[in-house]
């Protein structure tokens, strides 16, 4: 065979900026065009500088879970026991504050407790080999019973006033510290998720983990990272979220796990794995932003809210499917 | 026997057993049989929903929506009681068990006609059905004064002792014991769990198969529905949040496997109990109300860690020695 | 002449981008069997799912006893009297033996419940019948071996009232005697009057039991007649499309010292007490029956389960492979005999394929470097002449061969010592196979070593230097292959006949 001419394969066929305007993200881009759009028609409140910078507190802690999440997802497994790590991390940040605690051993602390709540459920994950959808189910009871543990009916308040900047404090104008960490932390895991070999090995085991494993991919280890990496962040939007509150009861960002996943699937991250962008998901936590903040606006609660975004998250997914059979049919 | 010792029911009716003797010796009113079945009253709804959860999960899918379901179908017959006091009881159950019913069917067409994942869908219906119920009752909720005697009295009237919300579970545990293991469709439920390829050739529908299970655990939720509102007398927006978690929870612990194929009517009924006792106990034996949610997240981590151990393969046999030594 | 009692005229199917059937024919007889002959990818499969309501031809007549009939579904082909023994197991692991062969025709009573005590006597009769007197219709599937869950499906099969029965390669599976076992079976059938679709791609079996032959090529019905009329080679020449004399590239090379070495390795209950060495450009072949542990003691050696005690000696240090990571670092690498399930990544473009292992080397701190797994997945996929669109396209496109070639220049890219090939030609076609036989030569001449699990003789016969036979999860026997060895002795001793008896 080393005899005959060597046939060329070329690199790709198709053209990248052909295959990027038909992509999800194009069609997630024009849906939160769209409501911006519509919303700025719908009230002259809505473009003012200071409103829509308030509108990001909405979903920029929720948000930097979700980055995380989506890598869990895209891997395979989920977490659904990212708000109860919120809760224990709140919880013990309020309780180290009762010792005198300063803010840097606040965040030390909130982040540390993230990161082994994060490595908890990846150890029951990897180590013993459970399935994650019922390990987070238990752990999200375990971790948000702890806090209620801890304070049952009552609250830790007095965070020091330096610690209200995470929450509450700007970076210049009207740009507030969580949306510029918020910014830093997508681009940092777009760049790890599309530009690293960790983020390919994410997508490998999510499409097949026994061909990775056989390929010499760590595939439990590299879960294991996954979870104790979204312990992280959902420590980090603990931080964020008490100091934004000011106080911690063990009640505190519940059914946010759900808000977090519609969050990654109305992204584009496959739920079943294998499959999604970190740009899919900013624009997602984007819409889910907009939509709440415009409704908000127009007085809508937020009860009613949860409709749009319910059936944003399914009319999204169903569309193409269903433009597909259309297409099919057309064509036969 | 070694079939026994093989049986997770078993193994679980065991653990309940000890949990309730070792309580009882803490505290001897425990074990009474009046208290006992004040649990199972108290459990009740959660076993009919747990059932509910298991047909659903024993298909490879998972409802998240139940709850919501069970709080939008018994805000309609909230209102609807609080408007026409006249309507009968029967009628309203009815109307109950037919609004779960078409909320579950959503669910089921959405996973059986667009193939989305279960998950993702009733994600989607769960936060659909929750604002629906703030549109219908305009925000408001619907008090104990605004129900009419006839419904509050439904989950509490007594016969031979028993209040009915406990006999509504019990018809239901034998309907479901019966549906499972003596019909077909109970049977292409299995079927398709434990390996869909093979329905398929067995000639079974699988997506068919699969929305009839959204369906039947939206039935059992919407009767729950009326259920929840008659024993705990108010319905709001707020009814049953969160519970869709516990639901799951039961299921698990009782060894339903999340992979699907793998549960029983006792796997559900146990699980639920086994909850319901861990709650009734903990006062009890003077451990604050708080511990409760700690205690049941440990006991779903340890079911899940006891049933994979259970469950697990351990290479293929191959060895004429290794055969005979099995 | 009779006349027959199935008829399949100008039956047509495609899927995206492949006419999987072209106006094919078919007829079976009562009483008789038919062998239907085809490489893989020939449409056999797909032919058989057109015949039990799976799939929907989109053209041409199905007539059973002269009448013609529509199957919709596969209740309806059980409703017509079709049974299928399906390739895979398609059974329920978690139900009881009754049930698997009952499911979705159950026995019920007045009321339309399962009648279970019915059901199950029901079962005992038809296990009986077939002379699985030792299967007990109260088993849970998952308690039975591969060869009983085999009678199972026969079982299902012979439950439903049918008068035709479709049987997808039944003997994969099988060992020696249960072969024997399953042909009484179908010379039982056969004296019942039911018409009979053998599919297989063994010879000796063909000829051992069919009455008629049928030859599918590339989706077309290419021959058919009786079998008395013809022979092995006229049948072989229409399958091919050509006349085929298999030549295996065997190049002499000089075997060097011995580079891998494996001692005492055992697993509790996989296979006990494996030695065997490895030379320097050697292709060592490892032959035995389906599940005589081959694959397990190459999986063992690549790191993906754990012997529990022997050892491994590579280039004469003590290694202790823990992952195969351990083992890739260490320069062996293991081609899986399950392609699709461990081989490739489907979804995945073919250069993230190829690059998968050798990741560190085309990335600088962890960051990908585009151009350089391009280059590297171009270099290696060009040489083994893949034929793709780009290399951009999803693996899973592809045919079997050209997945076959992505998974081997994944593992070459990573330049190993040692390459462990599981089952190399399974699912590729003969056109295909002297590539790859050709390509291990090549191997072999730039100074690999190879291990080549196979259980096709020809191959095993015509490639290896060294041949290992194993049996029941134990070597049984290590011989130079001088060109003494005869396919049946290689046979005999896998199967564990003696010589004398023979």
């Amino acid at each position: 065979m080393s005899d005959t001419q060597i046939r060329h394969i070329p690199d790709r066929l198709d053209n990248p900026l052909r295959s990027a305007i038909f992509s999800w993200q194009s069609l997630l881009l024009v849906v939160a065009i769209t409501i911006f759009v519509a919303n700025s028609f719908a009230t002259p409140y809505f473009l003012n500088p200071w409103s829509l910078s308030d509108a990001t507190f909405n979903f920029t802690e929720k948000a930097l879970i979700a980055l995380a999440m989506a890598l869990v997802i895209i891997s395979g497994e989920i977490d659904l026991s990212v708000a109860a790590i919120i809760a224990f991390c709140s919880t013990m940040m309020g309780f180290a504050l009762q010792f005198g605690v300063g803010t840097p051993g606040l965040v030390a602390i909130g982040i540390t407790t993230g990161l082994l709540c994060g490595a908890f459920n990846g150890a029951l994950v990897s180590g013993l080999r459970l399935p994650s959808i019922v390990v987070t189910i238990g752990t999200m009871s375990f971790f948000r019973g702890l806090s209620f543990i801890v304070l049952g009916d009552q609250a830790f308040k007095g965070y020091p006033l330096s610690f209200a900047y995470f929450g509450q404090g700007y970076v210049w104008w009207v740009v507030s510290f969580e949306v510029v960490l918020f910014l830093i932390m997508a681009v940092i895991f777009y760049f790890v998720l599309h530009r690293t070999t960790f983020g390919r090995q994410i997508f490998v085991i999510g499409n097949n983990p026994v061909t990775a494993e056989f390929s010499g991919v760590r595939v439990r280890w590299v879960k294991f990272l996954l979870f104790c990496l979204t312990g992280v962040m959902s420590g980090l939007a603990a931080v964020l979220l008490t100091s934004r509150l000011g106080s911690t009861r063990p009640s505190i960002a519940t059914g946010w796990e759900l808000e977090v996943i519609t969050m990654v699937v109305l992204g584009g991250v496959s739920i079943l794995g294998g499959a999604g962008s970190i740009i899919g998901v900013v624009l997602a936590a984007l819409i889910m932003g907009l939509v709440t903040f415009g409704l908000g606006l127009l007085n809508v609660p937020g009860i009613v809210m949860s409709i749009v975004i319910g059936s944003l998250l399914i009319a999204i997914i169903a569309l193409p499917i269903l433009a597909g059979r259309l297409r099919a049919r057309m064509e036969r | 026997m070694r079939k026994l010792l093989k049986n997770r029911e078993f193994w679980l009716a065991l653990a309940l057993a000890m949990l309730i003797l070792g309580v009882t010796l803490r505290a001897p009113g425990f074990g009474a049989t009046s208290n006992l079945l004040d649990i199972f009253n108290n459990t009740s709804i959660l076993v009919i929903l747990a059932l509910g959860q298991m047909v659903v999960i024993l298909t490879r899918s998972i409802d998240l929506s139940m709850a919501a379901n069970l709080a939008l179908s018994g805000m309609i017959v909230a209102l609807l009681n609080a408007a026409y006091p006249g309507i009968p009881v029967p009628i309203l159950l009815a109307i109950a068990a037919i609004s779960g019913a078409i909320l579950g069917a959503v669910n089921g067409l959405l996973v059986w006609k667009l193939n989305i994942p279960s998950i993702v869908v009733t994600l989607g219906t769960l936060t659909i059905y929750r604002g629906t119920i703030f549109l219908i009752a305009g925000g408001q909720w619907v008090n104990a004064d605004q129900l009419s005697p006839a419904f509050i009295a439904t989950t509490r009237l007594q016969i031979f002792g028993i209040p009915l919300l406990s006999w509504f579970a019990i018809l239901i545990v034998i309907v479901f014991f019966i549906m499972l293991t003596r019909t077909t469709i109970g049977r292409a439920l299995y079927a398709i769990g434990v390996n869909p390829m093979a329905s398929v050739y067995a000639g079974i529908d699988v997506g068919k198969t699969k929305f009839i299970a959204f369906t039947i655990a939206g039935t059992v939720s919407g009767l729950c529905g009326y259920l929840w509102v008659s024993r705990y007398v108010i319905g709001s927006v707020e009814v049953a949040k969160g519970y869709e978690l516990s639901i799951i929870a039961a299921c698990v612990i009782g060894g339903v496997s999340i992979a699907g194929g793998i549960g029983s009517v006792g796997s559900a009924l146990l699980g639920a109990l086994f909850l319901g006792v861990i709650n009734s106990a903990l006062p009890i034996i003077n451990i604050s109300p708080f511990w409760q949610m700690a205690i049941s997240g440990a006991a779903i981590i340890l079911a899940v860690i006891f049933n994979s151990r259970t469950s697990r393969q351990k290479g293929r046999i191959i060895l004429k020695s290794a055969r005979v030594g099995k | 002449m009779p006349s027959p009692k199935l008829t399949l005229t100008g039956i047509s199917k495609s899927f995206p981008g492949v006419k999987a059937l072209n106006e094919v024919d078919l007829e079976l007889y009562a009483g008789e069997v038919t062998a239907l002959i085809g490489e893989n990818g020939a449409g056999k499969s797909t032919l058989v799912k057109s015949l039990t309501g799976i799939y929907q031809p989109e053209a041409g007549e199905i007539r059973i006893d002269g009448n013609p009939v529509s199957m919709q579904t596969p209740h309806r082909a059980f409703e017509l009297g079709i049974a299928a023994i399906h390739q895979e197991t398609v059974l329920f692991d978690e139900l009881s033996v009754a049930e698997n062969i009952y499911l979705g025709h159950t026995p019920r009573t007045s009321l339309g419940l399962i009648d279970w005590r019915k059901l199950r006597s029901e079962a005992r009769k038809v296990l009986d019948e077939m002379g699985a007197a030792h299967i007990s219709e109260d088993t849970q599937l998952n308690e039975l071996g591969i060869a009983n869950k085999h009678l199972v499906a026969v079982a299902r099969a012979m439950s439903i009232d049918s008068h035709i029965v479709i049987m997808d390669e039944p003997t994969a599976a099988l060992s020696h005697k249960e072969i024997e076992d399953l042909f009484t079976l179908i010379e039982h059938l056969k004296s019942e009057g039911k018409a009979i679709l053998f599919i297989s791609h063994k010879f000796d079996e063909i000829y051992r039991i069919a009455d008629r032959y049928t030859v599918f090529r590339d989706g077309e019905m290419v021959g058919k007649g009786l079998i008395k009329d013809t022979d092995q080679k006229e049948i072989v020449q229409m399958m091919v499309g050509r006349s085929v004399d298999q030549i295996f590239p065997k190049n002499n090379i000089k075997i060097g010292a011995p580079i891998l070495q494996i001692a005492n390795l055992s697993h509790p209950t996989e296979f006990d007490d494996i030695s065997f060495d490895l030379h320097q450009g050697e292709i060592l072949g490892f032959y035995g029956l389906v599940g005589a542990g081959r694959s397990e003691i190459m999986q063992a050696l690549f790191g993906i389960t754990r012997a529990s005690t022997g050892s491994v000696t590579l280039d004469g240090k003590r290694c202790q492979f823990r992952s195969p990571a351990d083992a890739i670092k260490a320069g062996i690498v293991y081609v899986p005999e399950e392609r699709g399930k461990q081989g490739i990544v489907a979804d995945l473009p073919i250069y993230q394929n190829v690059g998968l292992p050798s990741l560190h080397k085309t990335s600088r701190s962890g960051v990908l470097q585009l151009a350089e797994e391009f280059a590297l997945a171009r270099e290696f996929t060009e040489h083994l002449d893949l034929r793709a669109s780009s290399l951009s396209q999803p693996t899973g496109t592809l045919s079997g061969g050209n997945q076959q070639k992505v998974v081997v220049a994944k593992w070459l890219a990573t330049q190993p010592r040692v390459i462990i090939l599981d089952e190399p030609t399974k699912g590729v076609d003969i056109g295909s196979k002297a590539a790859v036989h050709a390509f291990m030569g090549d191997l072999v001449a730039q100074g690999l070593s190879v291990i080549m699990v196979s259980s096709e003789i020809p191959e095993i016969l015509g490639m290896s230097d060294r041949i290992v036979v194993m049996r029941e999860g134990l070597i049984i026997d290590t011989t130079a292959n001088d060109g003494t060895l005869t396919a049946e002795q290689l046979v005999m001793t896998a199967a564990g006949i003696s010589e004398a008896a023979a």
